[in-house]
Parts: structure tokens; sequence; C-alpha cells
């Protein structure tokens, strides 16, 4: 391959990643600290919550730090991963909606599935009830 | 001696000379011819010279278009194995009645029907329709080759490793002996000691990767390199179903990796996911299992469905009725699929709400469906329809495939499928769907798209004596066993007691020697067609007067597909292209940006089957060197930024000439 | 055929049919990538959904409340959590284009990385020292597997961090490597999110039990 072509291919793909740079971004310093800074918080307090048996109802605290999960990690996803509606043409936006929907299909569904399966196939004798709990 | 079998253990695994088959006499004799025929081949290469060009031209090639041959060549070799299985069965169940135990011992049966399942799916369905998408997407889009042809090139050599490390099996050791499926906890460590499974696992992992990555591939192919002017809604319907197709392949996918990899750490750690003690749970496999499961069907059809969007198009001279509602119905299918995988196991217990629900959801799937067929209908109607090959197996799709979906309804009714679960009927069922759907689209789509990858069409004698051959054959195999199945008769059996069902089996048994003379006939029409290549040569690239943009240049395409990148108008690009005047190009011709060949695939291929095969025989230390080779491989291979050429534009004017000369010598 | 043959303009004057000047389509690499990791995340959703349903099957051995350490557990996630802050730190100098200070942010983002896999190393060996290993009951091993999957990957991006900070020495902040460390930067922070989901779903609500 000769050198002209290989500058050529260079500045190729220079704009590419360029492209690219300007639809998804880099991010920013005041981004990046912005959503540590938030992570940090998001941790900390359902730790914080478990640990020192704040609440007092472990149903409640389950829902609570499950609410502080999803918080966080749409924070992570849009500090630290860039997310939005416009890169890639909104392709990979699309695409996580479309993941996140089977993630939600897989889970809840697997669990809905065997827990009928358990009530209904797997009464409860002593031994098996002692297991359960 | 002690000493002896320590050291032997640690060189040879649990391998031993017992592992090889010797005392099967069918076995043996299967040895032989295949160890006499693979010497013959070999030797004819290397006589004929051509390892050099077979290495250069196709083994390291990152040309869309040579992959995608490469993936249906090696469908087809497996579909002889998947089928030779077949006529296994079939013959031996004609005969297995009363006294007669028939030829297969049950711990032979059992691996044979395994065997069938996997290889049909996983080693025939699979690349026949990887290896028309590659080949046709591009082209469809006006695309010089795929976002990532390297990784086309390995995912290719990982899909022949996994089918290798299947093979293997055959002569070494045993293969699974429980369904395509391996359900624990027969397959967990207790129930399957043997490396039957461990092969079953490492063959689908290794092909898993292949079939990840080419998804992958082929999404960022059409979204990111589409032609000018081809919106989503321009885009031709094979490439819509195949986009819709590898975002299946995507999102589910994943799912058998992890759950094969499950039953691995179950097999060869310990763990008890799908045990029945320590709290495990096998039905939980069967969940995850169908979680990938039923979108594989439809990975498999939608491709088919493309197939004869296309050709049901062309050979009515209409453009497709309801373009947009074609799309819209393979969208949700696409969606749909994800929602209805415990219809495949109804009778496992989780009581009516569950049932219920997976059942509706599953009538619903034939909406979308009935909706397509009656497009294809509307589109017939009022055409001038030619009834070459290709659309004869579009009718032939289109009745069978009604039928099946039919049954597939009824099965779906879930006190229905209380009777039916596991019966005949449920394998008539999928193989009509299947055989009907997706084998006959396949062999559609290469009749359809042969003359653009050869340069000449395929004989249509031999064509329709294959068509002929396969639907009545198809009728005369699975027919009976519907009735068979309503009768109460339970799949994988291998010796019945009741004479009267014996009729029904032998009917079977016909129709699928009517299928081998199919088979046979496609095979003849390959050689004939060769032989008659000058007769039946294309010099326009349009043989069929097709309406997507791949016919608009040269059969067999040149490397680069198009000297100019097409600008596309309407979803009909060429047909458009024709109707307004297109007049060739002629001059002005560039450089062109091409990606270099590379063995790194074929290398890597080849290591992982020294890994899977270390890892089913349990040498460690060929496991480990490989899976490191493999690794420094590929870290390699990543400090190569050298990876393209430029095509001179000197090149590219010999090309466009010669083009132009047969174009001449035709008018 | 020659009714099919190019001649006919009905439609007026005919438009362009192809460019003349040199096509250049979008990179599809980070879109590719994207997709890979989303494949990625569906596996992550298989073992989620196995521990969900297996998980509190203890085969009357240890609970999530006997066995973990949730002082380690804070730990552990904030080395994570720095070593994101650290990657973001480096991309920001790769888009100055400033090698030097890229590197050494890097370095500091594979030692934090480093230290994640030493304390999860850590508490494993803890745990199977006490019995408590995948074989002991089906939570433990959706447990194992999970976690252990999540570390897997941590791991391939260490060797990945690695290659990048060789390669990068060798052919500088060229276009290609910077977007190797894109998708690795990608890829590095898709493994936080995951760990979010650990540490919520199986940690802390395990010992909330």
């Amino acid at each position: 391959m000769s050198a002209a072509s290989q500058s050529a291919h260079a500045a190729d793909h220079e704009e590419d990643v360029k492209g690219h740079g300007d639809q998804s971004g880099h991010g920013s310093l005041k981004g990046y600290v912005t959503g540590f800074v938030l992570s940090v918080i998001l941790t900390a307090i359902p730790f914080w919550l478990v640990m020192g048996d704040v609440l007092g109802n472990p149903r409640l605290t389950g829902l609570v730090i499950m609410g502080f999960g999803v918080v966080q990690i749409v924070v992570h996803m849009i500090y630290f991963l860039h997310m939005n509606t416009k890169s890639e043409g909104g392709w990979t936006i699309l695409a996580l909606i479309f993941t996140l929907t089977l993630v939600v299909i897989t889970l809840t569904g697997s669990v809905w599935v065997m827990y009928h399966l358990n009530t209904n196939m797997m009464p409860m004798t002593p031994t098996s009830l002692h297991q359960h709990h | 001696m002690f000493a002896n079998l320590d050291l032997q253990k640690l060189v040879f695994g649990r391998l031993t000379l017992e592992a090889i088959p010797y005392h099967e006499p069918i076995l043996l004799v299967t040895f032989i011819g295949v160890a006499i025929g693979g010497v013959g081949l070999l030797g004819l290469i290397t006589y004929m010279r051509w390892w050099g060009p077979l290495w250069r031209d196709w083994f390291t090639s990152v040309d869309h278009k040579k992959i995608g041959i490469m993936y249906v060549v090696l469908a087809l070799v497996m579909l002889l194995r998947g089928f030779s299985d077949a006529l296994l069965m079939r013959s031996q169940q004609a005969m297995a009645f009363g006294a007669n135990e028939g030829y297969l011992p049950p711990h032979h049966y059992d691996q044979i029907f395994t065997a069938h399942g996997v290889i049909m799916i996983f080693f025939v369905a699979m690349p026949l329709v990887t290896g028309l998408m590659n080949f046709v997407v591009p082209l469809q889009i006006g695309a010089r080759d795929v976002s990532f042809p390297f990784l086309n090139n390995f995912s290719f050599w990982m899909t022949v490793s996994g089918a290798a490390t299947i093979m293997a099996s055959l002569f070494v050791g045993e293969f699974a002996r429980t369904g395509w499926l391996a359900y624990p906890p027969l397959s967990g460590p207790a129930g399957s000691p043997g490396v039957g499974v461990d092969y079953y696992i490492w063959g689908l992992q290794i092909a898993g990767i292949g079939t990840l990555l080419s998804g992958i591939n082929l999404i960022a192919t059409i979204v990111k390199m589409r032609a000018p002017g081809m919106t989503m809604m321009k885009m031709p319907i094979f490439t819509w179903t195949a986009l819709c197709t590898n975002i299946l392949i995507v999102a589910a996918f994943p799912i058998l990796t992890a759950v094969l990899a499950l039953l691995s750490l179950d097999r060869y750690v310990g763990t008890h996911f799908f045990s029945n003690d320590l709290g495990g749970n096998p039905m939980m496999y069967v969940n995850l299992i169908w979680i990938w499961g039923h979108p594989e069907v439809y990975i498999l059809i939608l491709p088919a469905f493309g197939v004869f969007s296309e050709i049901v198009s062309t050979f009515s001279g209409k453009r497709l009725f309801g373009y947009a509602s074609m799309v819209y119905a393979t969208v949700v299918i696409t969606i749909l699929s994800y929602l209805v995988w415990l219809h495949h196991f109804f009778t496992m217990g989780s009581g009516a709400s569950v049932n219920s629900f997976f059942g509706i959801t599953t009538m619903i799937i034939s909406i979308p469906t009935g909706a397509k067929l009656f497009n294809w209908l509307f589109t017939m109607y009022k055409g001038r329809i030619r009834f070459e090959e290709p659309m004869l197996w579009a009718i032939g799709f289109m009745v069978t495939f009604t039928i099946g979906g039919m049954t597939g309804v009824l099965l779906a009714v879930p006190p229905a499928d209380f009777v039916l679960h596991n019966s005949l009927f449920l394998i008539a069922h999928f193989h009509n769907v299947i055989i009907g759907g997706v084998l006959f689209g396949m062999l559609a789509g290469i009749t359809y798209w042969f003359p653009k990858a050869f340069g000449f069409r395929l004989d249509p004698f031999w064509g329709k004596m294959s068509f002929w051959f396969w639907l009545t054959g198809f009728y005369f195999a699975f027919m009976p066993l519907y009735v068979l199945g309503l009768m109460g008769v339970t799949r994988r059996v291998q010796h019945f007691d009741d004479p009267s069902l014996q009729i029904w089996f032998i009917i079977a048994a016909f129709g699928a020697g009517l299928i081998a003379l199919g088979i046979l006939s496609f095979i003849i029409q390959l050689v004939v067609s060769f032989m008659r290549r000058e007769a039946l040569r294309d010099h326009t690239g349009d043989p069929w007067g097709g309406r997507t943009l791949e016919w608009s240049t040269s059969s067999p395409p040149p490397d680069y597909n198009f000297a100019f990148t097409p600008v596309i108008h309407d979803h009909d690009a060429w047909s458009d292209m024709k109707r307004r005047g297109y007049a060739r190009p002629l001059k002005g011709f560039r450089p062109i940006h091409m990606p270099k060949n590379t063995g790194t695939g074929m290398i890597l291929g080849i290591l992982s089957i020294g890994f899977s095969f270390g890892m089913i025989w349990y040498i460690w230390w060929l496991a480990a060197l490989t899976f490191i080779a493999m690794a420094v491989v590929a870290i390699g291979h990543t400090f190569n930024y050298n990876r393209d050429f430029y095509i001179s534009a000197d090149a590219v004017i010999g090309t466009e000439t010669e083009r132009t000369r047969l174009l001449e010598g035709r008018v | 055929m020659a009714s099919h043959s190019p001649t006919l303009a009905k439609d007026g004057e005919a438009p362009s049919f192809y460019m003349e000047e040199d096509h250049h389509p979008e990179g599809g690499t980070m879109l590719g990538f994207w997709i890979y990791l989303m494949s990625d995340c569906l596996i992550f959703a298989a073992l989620f959904a196995t521990y969900a349903v297996l998980g509190r099957n203890y085969a009357a051995g240890p609970s999530p409340k006997d066995l973990f350490d949730l002082p380690l557990v804070a730990l552990n996630t904030s080395m994570l959590l720095f070593s994101s802050i650290t990657y973001g730190f480096a991309m920001l100098e790769m888009a100055k284009g400033e090698q030097r200070r890229m590197q050494l942010w890097l370095g500091v983002t594979g030692l934090f990385g480093l230290a994640f896999i030493g304390l999860e190393l850590y508490e494993f060996a803890h745990l199977i020292h006490e019995g408590a290993g995948p074989q002991r009951s089906a939570f433990l091993s959706s447990f194992f597997t999970l976690v252990g999957t999540h570390g897997l990957h941590v791991t391939l991006g260490l060797v990945w961090l690695i290659v990048l900070m060789v390669q990068t020495e060798k052919k500088g902040l060229i276009p290609e490597n910077q977007r190797r460390l894109q998708c690795l930067s990608m890829f590095w922070h898709f493994l936080d999110v995951i760990w979010i989901g650990v540490f919520t779903f199986v940690y802390l609500m395990g010992v909330l039990q």
C-alpha cells in the first residue's frame, strides 16, 4: 500500500471517529464529576439503609433500594455511557429499549413461570417448607 | 501400572481406544466410506493444485459473497449427514415391530435422533439462512461488503468448527442421547456421564459465537451501509427480514450461551442449577432454553418469508402487495416471538393462568403470518405469473406452510397440547413448517440467486424433479405422522409392539425415500448445470427480470460489487432504474477501497476445535494450550493495522469494460 | 428478456442513479459494539433470572445473611466506581490529545480494576474455605456464577486495557486506537451498570431476606 493511500485512508477514519465524537461525545469533566457524585450518593444510601436497618421493614427497604438501583443505572447511562436519543441516529437508544424490554420479559417471565410451577407441582411438605424459608 | 494409568490420564484424559467404535459395523462402514472419500478429495485437491487457490480465494476471503457461498456449501454437506440420520430412523421405525428389533439398538437410535435435530437446526438451517443473508444483503443495499469483513470470516470458521466437533463424535466416542435440546437431569452429570453431551455443548457454544457475531455484523451492515436514498421503508423486503432475523439472533443466542454454560458448570464443576438435589431445578433449564428456542424458530423462518416475498413479486412481474404491512408484520412477529416460549412446555404444570397467557400470545402470532400469506396471494393476483422453478417452491411453500401453521394453532390450545405433547403430531407439525417453510425457502433462494453467484442458471428439469420429489415426499413422510400422533404415538421411540401401526411407518419411510430422490435430483441438478454452464450462461446479470439492486450488477458480481455506489429512489430500486432509463456508467472509474484477506479466522477456528476436543475428553493440557494460543492469535491480530488495500482504477476499468463487451454481445 | 432491458423512460427525466464521487458509509464499529453489549446484557439477564429463581434454594445450607460481608462489598463497589471516573478522565485526556496523561489515567483505572478483582477473589476464597462453595446449593451455584461472570468480564477488560495501552504506546493516538479506547470505555462503564444490579439485587436484597 502506498504512503499516499495510507494517509488518505487514515483521513477517512479520522473523519469517521470525529463524526462519532460529535454524535456520542466524549463527555465533559463536569459530566463525569456529576455522574460520579450522583453515583456515590446513590450507592451510599442503599448500603446505609440495609446496613443500618434504617427503615425497619425489609420489604419496603427492598423496594427503595431497587428504586435507587434503577436511578443509578440511568445516571450511569447518561453521564458515563453518554446515552441520548441522537447518538448513531437513534439506533443505540432503540437497541437499548428493545434489550431492556427483553431483560424484563426474561426476568419477570421466568420468575412468574417458575413460581407458578413450584406452587402447583411442589406442595409444601414440612421439610421443604423448612428448606424454603 | 498405576503410574502408567496416571500418565495416560494426563496425556489422553478419558480418551481410550474403546472410544473408537470399531465394534459397531454401521459406524465402521461409514467411517471407512468417509475416510476413503476424504482421502480421495484431499488427493484430488492436491493433484489439481487447488490448495493455493482455495486458501487465497476462499478460506481467507473476507468477501461476503464467498463467505455466503461457503456457508451454503457447509449446510449442504451437513444436510447429507442430517438426512442420513433421518433415513436411518425412518427405516428403523418401519421395521421394528413385535419380534423384529430392527437394526439400531436404543443407545444408537437415541444418538441418531439427537444428532438429526442438532445438525438440521444448527448446521443446516442456520448456515443456509446466514449464508443467504451474507450473500444477498450487501448486494441488495448497494454496499461493497459487510461492516466487519474479518469478523464475517471468523464467524464462518467458528460455525465450521462447531460442525466439525459434532461430526467428530461420530467416530470418536459418542453423541448425546438426550434429544436435540439436552434436557436435564438426563443431560446432567449423573444422567449422561459420557462425552455425548459434552460434544453437544461445545459444538453449539463454538458455533453460537459465530452465529452471534455474524448477527451483530449484519445488523451494523444494514443500519450503516445502505446506499444513499435507501430509507428504512425503501429497503428490499428480504433485507428487512434479514434485519429482524439478526436482531433476533443477537437477542436470543446469548440466552442459549448462558444456559449451556450453566449446564456445563453442572457437568464440569458440580454446581446445582439443574440437578434434582440441593435446590437445583431442571425445569429452569427448559424455561431458559425455550426463551432462546422460540425466537430461533423465527430466526429460521423470517428469511424464508423474505425470499418468498422477493420471488413472488419478481415472478408475478408486480410490486409486492402491501409492502408496508409486510414490514410491520415482520416487526410484530419479531417482538411477539419473545412472548410465547412457554407453549413448548404447557404440560410442565405452571397452571391455567400461565398457560392461557402463552396460548393466546401464540395464537396472536398467526395474525401477522396470515397477513403475509394474503400479501403474497394478492401480489400474484392479476400478475403475469411465470412458473419457473423458484416460483414453484414458493407455491409449494404457501400450501404446505399453511397446513403447518394451522396444526400449530391447534397445538397452541393448551388442553389440546396436553393430548398431543411429545407425540408424533408435534413432530409432523414442526417438520411441516421447517421443511415446508425454511427448507423450501432456502432451496428457492438458492435457485433464485444461484445465477447471481455463479453466472449461470441451474438446470430447470432437474430442479423441477427435485421440487416434485421434495413436495410429494414431504406429504408421504409426514402426513402419516399426524395420524399416528393423534392416535397417541410418542416421539423418540425405537421399537413398537402394536403391528396395526406399522403401515403408517412404512408410508412415512416411503416418503423419506422420495425426499432422498429429491436431494439426489438436487445434486444431479448441480452437476448437470455445471456441465451445461455455457448453455445456461447469463451475461445480463438479470436473468429473472429482477426488481432489487443485486440484479443491477454483473453475475457473478465483481469483488467490489458496484463500481459506483447506487442512489435509490424506490424500494424496487432496480425495477425503478430500468423503468426510468438508467444508463450504466462507462467512465469516471476510481480506485476502490477494500479489506484485505486474512487467515486469522481459520486459524482461530482450527484452534477452537482443539480446545473443545480437550474439554470434551478432559485433556486439560490441550484445552489450556489451544485456549492460550487462541488468545495470542486474537490479540496478535489486533496489532495488524494494515488491513485494507485499493483496487486500482485500471483494474476497475478492465472489469467494467469486459462487462460492457458481454452486455453488447447479447443485444 | 428483452422487455426488461433498460430503455424505456416513462416518468420523464431520469434522476441520478449512482454517485460519481467516493461513497463513505459511516463506520459501524460503535454501533456494532453497542449491539454486542446489548447481547452481553442478555447473558446477564439469564444469569439474574437464574439467581432470581434459584437464589433462595439454600438446601439447608448457609443463606446470604450468613455469608455476605457488606463492608467488603461496599469497598469493592467503590473500587469499580473510582475506576469508572478515572476511565472517564482518560477519555477526556484522549479528546485533548494528551497521550501521556491518558496512559496515566488508564493505568490508574487498571489498578482499581485489579483491586476489584483481588477483593472478589478474596471473597470467593473465603466462602469456599467456609464450605460455602458453588457446589453447596443452588443459591451458591447461581451466586458464584453471576458474580463470577461479571468478574470474568472485568478481567477481560483488564487484559484489553493492557493491550490498548501497549498499542497506544506503539502507534500513538491514531484514529483506530481512539476508536478502540472508546469501545473499551463503553465496555467498562457497561460492567459498572451490571455491578449496580449485582450489589443491589444479590448482596443488599440478599441480606434483607
